[in-house]
Parts: C-alpha cells; sequence; structure tokens
C-alpha cells in the first residue's frame, strides 16, 4: 500500500506539472489555429510579461494592480505585433510569418533585457510550495494551485470560443480564411484578440512558471516542452494541448522515477528529455498528433 | 427567362467597367466590362480558364484590378478589401465549399450574421446580457432562412460531415445570412446529382424571386444556366465574347466555337 501512494503521489505531481505545460502549449494553439503560424516568440511573451509582472512587484505595487497593468501591457504587444510584423507580411507564405516570429522572440528578449535588467528576479505570489498535511500522498500547495489557474484559464477560453460571436468568428477565421472574409469578418479585428489572448495566456504562464524557476531568461526555454506537448497533441486542437500536457507531466516523471527505482538509483534524469522521446514515437504513428487535424492533399 | 421578369433588371447594380486584372505576364482578365441588373439572375460562363472565378474574386474584392473599375449602387468601390465589400453588401460561395466546417449548420449561418451584430466587441466577447439577447434576435432570422432552405433537420450537425450537395445549401444559406444585395455563387451546382440540382436550381430561382435578390453565377451546368439565367455573359480568354439573353447566347457562333473550337 505505502508503494502504491507513492507511485500515486508522482502520478498526481506529474500531471499536475503537465497542466501548466498545457497552459504554454495552449498559447501556441491558439495562434496556430487562427493563423496558421507557429509562434516562436510565444516563450518570450511568457518572460517578458513574467518579467513585467516581477519588477511592478518589487516597485511595491499591489498584486491585483500589477497584475492588471502587465495584461494591459500584453495587450499593447499584441497590437504592436498586429501593426508592425503581421500586416506587412499579411498573404505571406507562414514560413515567412514563422521567420518573423523568431525574429519577434529576439527582440521581445533584447527589448526586456534593455528595459528591465539582466538580473534574475524571485517572484513570490503568496502560494507556499510545502505540502497539504494530513493526505496520504504530498500534493503542493502551488502545484495545485497552478493547476487550478490553468484549468480555470482553459475553462474560460472553451466558452469563450464556443459561445460568444467574437469566439465564433475566431473558430471561423481558424477554419476558412476566405469564408470567413466573405461574411465581412476582418481578419485582422480576429489577429488582434488572438495575439491579445495569447499574450495573456503566457503572461499568465511566464507567472506560473516564474514561481517555479526564477524570473530569468531560461524561462523562455519552457516552449521547448510545450513543443513536445503540441507534436502530442496536434498543433490545433485546444482539447489535444490539454490532454497531451497532462500525458507528458505524468509519463516523463513516472518514467524518471521508474528508472531511478528499477536501476537502484544508479541511472535518473531522463525527465529532461523523455518528452521529446515521446514526441518522437508519436511523429513516427501519428504525424498530426493524437487530436490535430490531419490533412489530406490531393497529390 | 420568362414573361415575368421582363421590365426587371434595368438599373445597374454593379457595373464593372474595364477590368484588366494580371498575374505576373498571365492575363487572367483584359478589358472586361459587364453590368448586373437589379433584380436579374445573370449566368457568367465560359471555358475552363476563360477568368470567371477571377471575375467573381474581383467583385469580392480578393483580386484588385490593374485596370479599370467596380461600381456598386453606382458608388466606386475598386479597392476595397473582402470583409469591407461584405459590409456593403455582397456575399458569395466558393466553388469548392467555403464552410467553416468544424462549426454546426447553426454557427456558420449565424457567422453570416456577423455584420448585422455591430456592438462593442468588448460586450461580445462575454456571453450574457446584451450579448445573448443580440444573440437571440439573429437567431431568429437564421431560422427563417433554415425554413426557406428545408435544412431543420441539420441545426446541430457540424458541416463538414454533411454530404456535399447539403453543405453546398448550408453555404447558401450562410450567404443568405448576410441578405446581401448581391449574391454571387460560384458553381453552384458543381459535383452534385440530378436531384440536388433541381433543389439547388429551386432554391436560387426562389431567393430571387421571393427574396429579391439579386444573383451573378457562374456554372458549367448549360441545362441549368439556360433554364435559370435571366441574362448571360460568356468569357473566353480572359475578354467577354458574348452577351445576352439564353437564346441569343445559345445560337452566337463566337460561343460555339470558343465552346467546340474551330472546324
Amino acid at each position: 500500500m505505502e508503494e502504491f501512494w507513492y507511485w500515486m503521489e508522482v502520478f498526481v505531481s506529474g500531471t499536475l506539472q503537465g497542466v501548466m505545460y498545457s497552459l504554454v502549449a495552449l498559447g501556441f494553439v491558439l495562434i496556430y489555429k487562427s493563423s496558421g503560424v507557429f509562434n516562436f516568440a510565444q516563450g518570450s511573451m511568457c518572460l517578458f510579461g513574467a518579467l513585467g509582472f516581477v519588477i511592478l512587484l518589487e516597485a511595491e505595487y499591489n498584486f491585483w494592480f500589477a497584475l492588471l497593468l502587465t495584461v494591459g501591457m500584453m495587450i499593447v504587444l499584441a497590437i504592436a505585433v498586429d501593426w508592425v510584423v503581421l500586416r506587412p507580411l499579411t498573404a505571406r507564405p507562414p514560413i515567412t510569418l514563422f521567420m518573423a516570429t523568431v525574429g519577434l522572440a529576439f527582440f521581445l528578449e533584447g527589448l526586456a533585457q534593455l528595459v528591465w535588467g539582466t538580473q534574475p528576479h524571485g517572484l513570490d505570489i503568496g502560494i507556499s510550495d510545502l505540502p497539504f498535511e494530513g493526505l496520504p500522498i504530498s500534493i503542493s500547495r502551488f502545484e495545485l494551485f497552478a493547476a487550478g489557474i490553468s484549468l480555470v484559464m482553459i475553462g474560460v477560453l472553451v466558452v469563450f470560443f464556443h459561445k460568444t460571436r467574437v469566439g465564433r468568428a475566431l473558430r471561423a477565421v481558424a477554419d476558412d480564411h476566405e469564408a470567413a472574409l466573405s461574411v465581412g469578418i476582418s481578419l485582422r479585428m480576429v489577429w488582434g484578440v488572438t495575439w491579445a489572448i495569447a499574450g495573456i495566456v503566457a503572461l499568465v504562464a511566464g507567472i506560473m512558471w516564474g514561481t517555479r524557476l526564477g524570473v530569468q531568461y531560461s524561462l523562455s526555454l519552457i516552449v521547448l516542452k510545450a513543443l513536445a506537448v503540441l507534436i502530442l497533441g496536434g498543433f490545433n486542437s485546444i482539447s489535444g494541448a490539454i490532454i497531451a500536457g497532462v500525458i507528458v507531466g505524468a509519463f516523463e516523471k513516472l518514467l524518471d522515477v521508474g528508472i531511478s527505482v528499477a536501476t537502484d538509483y544508479q541511472f535518473g534524469g531522463t525527465e529532461s528529455f523523455s518528452a521529446y522521446l515521446l514526441a518522437l514515437v508519436v511523429l513516427l504513428f501519428k504525424p498530426y498528433g493524437l487530436f490535430g487535424d490531419e490533412i489530406i492533399e490531393r497529390v | 427567362m420568362n414573361a415575368e421578369n421582363n421590365g426587371r433588371g434595368a438599373e445597374p447594380l454593379l457595373q464593372v467597367e474595364n477590368i484588366s486584372l494580371s498575374f505576373g505576364g498571365l492575363k487572367a482578365l483584359d478589358s472586361v466590362s459587364l453590368e448586373v441588373r437589379k433584380g436579374e439572375v445573370l449566368g457568367i460562363i465560359g471555358p475552363n480558364g476563360a477568368g470567371k472565378t477571377s471575375m467573381l474574386n474581383v467583385i469580392n474584392g480578393v483580386y484588385h484590378p490593374q485596370e479599370g473599375r467596380i461600381l456598386f449602387e453606382g458608388k466606386d468601390r475598386t479597392t476595397m478589401r473582402p470583409h469591407e465589400v461584405a459590409a456593403s453588401g455582397v456575399a458569395r460561395t466558393f466553388q469548392n465549399v467555403g464552410l467553416f466546417k468544424a462549426m454546426t449548420t447553426l454557427d456558420n449561418l449565424l457567422a453570416g450574421r456577423n455584420l448585422f451584430m455591430k456592438k462593442n466587441i468588448l460586450l461580445q466577447a462575454i456571453y450574457f446580457g446584451p450579448a445573448q439577447r443580440e444573440e437571440i434576435r439573429q437567431r431568429e432570422k437564421v431560422e427563417e432562412i433554415i425554413d426557406f432552405l428545408e435544412i431543420q433537420n441539420l441545426r446541430r450537425l457540424p458541416v463538414g460531415a454533411l454530404p456535399y450537395g447539403l453543405q453546398k445549401r448550408v453555404e447558401l444559406g450562410r450567404a443568405l445570412a448576410q441578405e446581401p444585395k448581391l449574391l454571387l455563387l460560384d458553381e453552384p451546382m458543381a459535383g452534385m446529382n440530378m436531384e440536388e440540382k433541381q433543389d439547388m436550381c429551386r432554391f436560387i430561382i426562389d431567393t430571387n424571386e421571393q427574396l429579391g435578390t439579386t444573383i451573378a453565377l457562374i456554372e458549367h451546368d448549360m441545362a441549368v444556366v439556360m433554364d435559370i439565367c435571366d441574362r448571360i455573359i460568356v468569357l473566353d480568354h480572359g475578354a467577354k465574347i458574348a452577351e445576352g439573353s439564353p437564346d441569343e447566347v445559345r445560337n452566337n457562333p463566337e460561343v460555339i466555337r470558343a465552346y467546340l473550337g474551330d472546324e
């Protein structure tokens, strides 16, 4: 029984971390769905948002006020990206837009360094990383909180996408650009809104991961883990991103601990690469991911 | 097409004047002029590669012509973008069905009402209150169209799973949801069987006669075109080679040559 709870704890902790991966992956999916662009700058947006937030907190601003200001900052950023990067490149092939987002990624990191310096910052949002008492397994308060916030965000987005007019316009654009234009939906409005939402998702993900890892430049590298999640879940499926995030989180934790235990703690540390291994295997058998749209082209 | 249409369609709704469009060295349209008259069903026909779809895309604002101008209700709108064209009262369907395939029939038609829901974008991004009341108002109009096209049983189905003929019908429904002054149909019968074609013909005629919508359509099925169009324009190699009533066009030697070749 002892052993069962031990593995249960590994599983739950992996799952909760997985939900945080999902949150990062979600930002990619939003933009990919609406414009067919893989936004390389998503990680930089996480860093940019988290850094802005932590600087405001350190300047003794109220928590909620700082959050509101950074949300505003991400929206302004989204509008700026829309104007400066996306508009001039409308109707260019996706690879051009992708390269533009690579540029954007480096620009944002550079800008953040220029404005806020290169120091790493600790971020404390007032939720302790201590486990709950009295449970058979130990679950970190913070992990549970972060997973909860992620789920709420995801839930809000799902309602927004499926029950509101703007959400319907976003889905319409994701489905067929030309047809969306023909019913009078402005692509630019939709892209502006999508980038703003992706920016806010990036901010929340940045704050969560920043609390975990500290706000510093390697924060933008969490996108690499999200990449494995995206490959697993498919680039254009919101539910895919969520489920794949959980799978990746649980898988890498269980594998890591499993190997450690099986080899009597001689080997371990697979957590840093096992997600990509999983993605690779999925690519071999399901190239569009587990939940992505299969694209069948007539040759 | 018959007596009751006489006298209708005298006044021009859309005028296309000396339009030229080329892609690099390829001339898709060469100084073409045409007009769509209020209340008529205009057929645009021609062999493959004649420039029919290019013409539709120019009218729709997808392409902007290098030369010439377009007047809609007397106003110049040569350089309008597609969503602005839609806002001015032009709806269209696509050759290969341009539906939002992952969405239900209802959502597709509601998306067609997009232009009529001009409330504050922030308010429309929430689900409750004024946004929901607006949604109900739009829903009533959509229900009328659903009845008109006899697609009551498709409301909740994702359109990607429907048979092709029904997809075309839903697409027509979405265009009608825009309450267009001018409806552009790009091969509305393509890929349909006989029965589906008859249904579609009936809906096009009903749209024209009951709703009073002006229609311009591209179609390859000659029997259909001759049957439902008041006037026909024939394009070949990017130029207009004939124009007139179905009978006039049918007997025009230029047209016969374009279709059958010199012999």
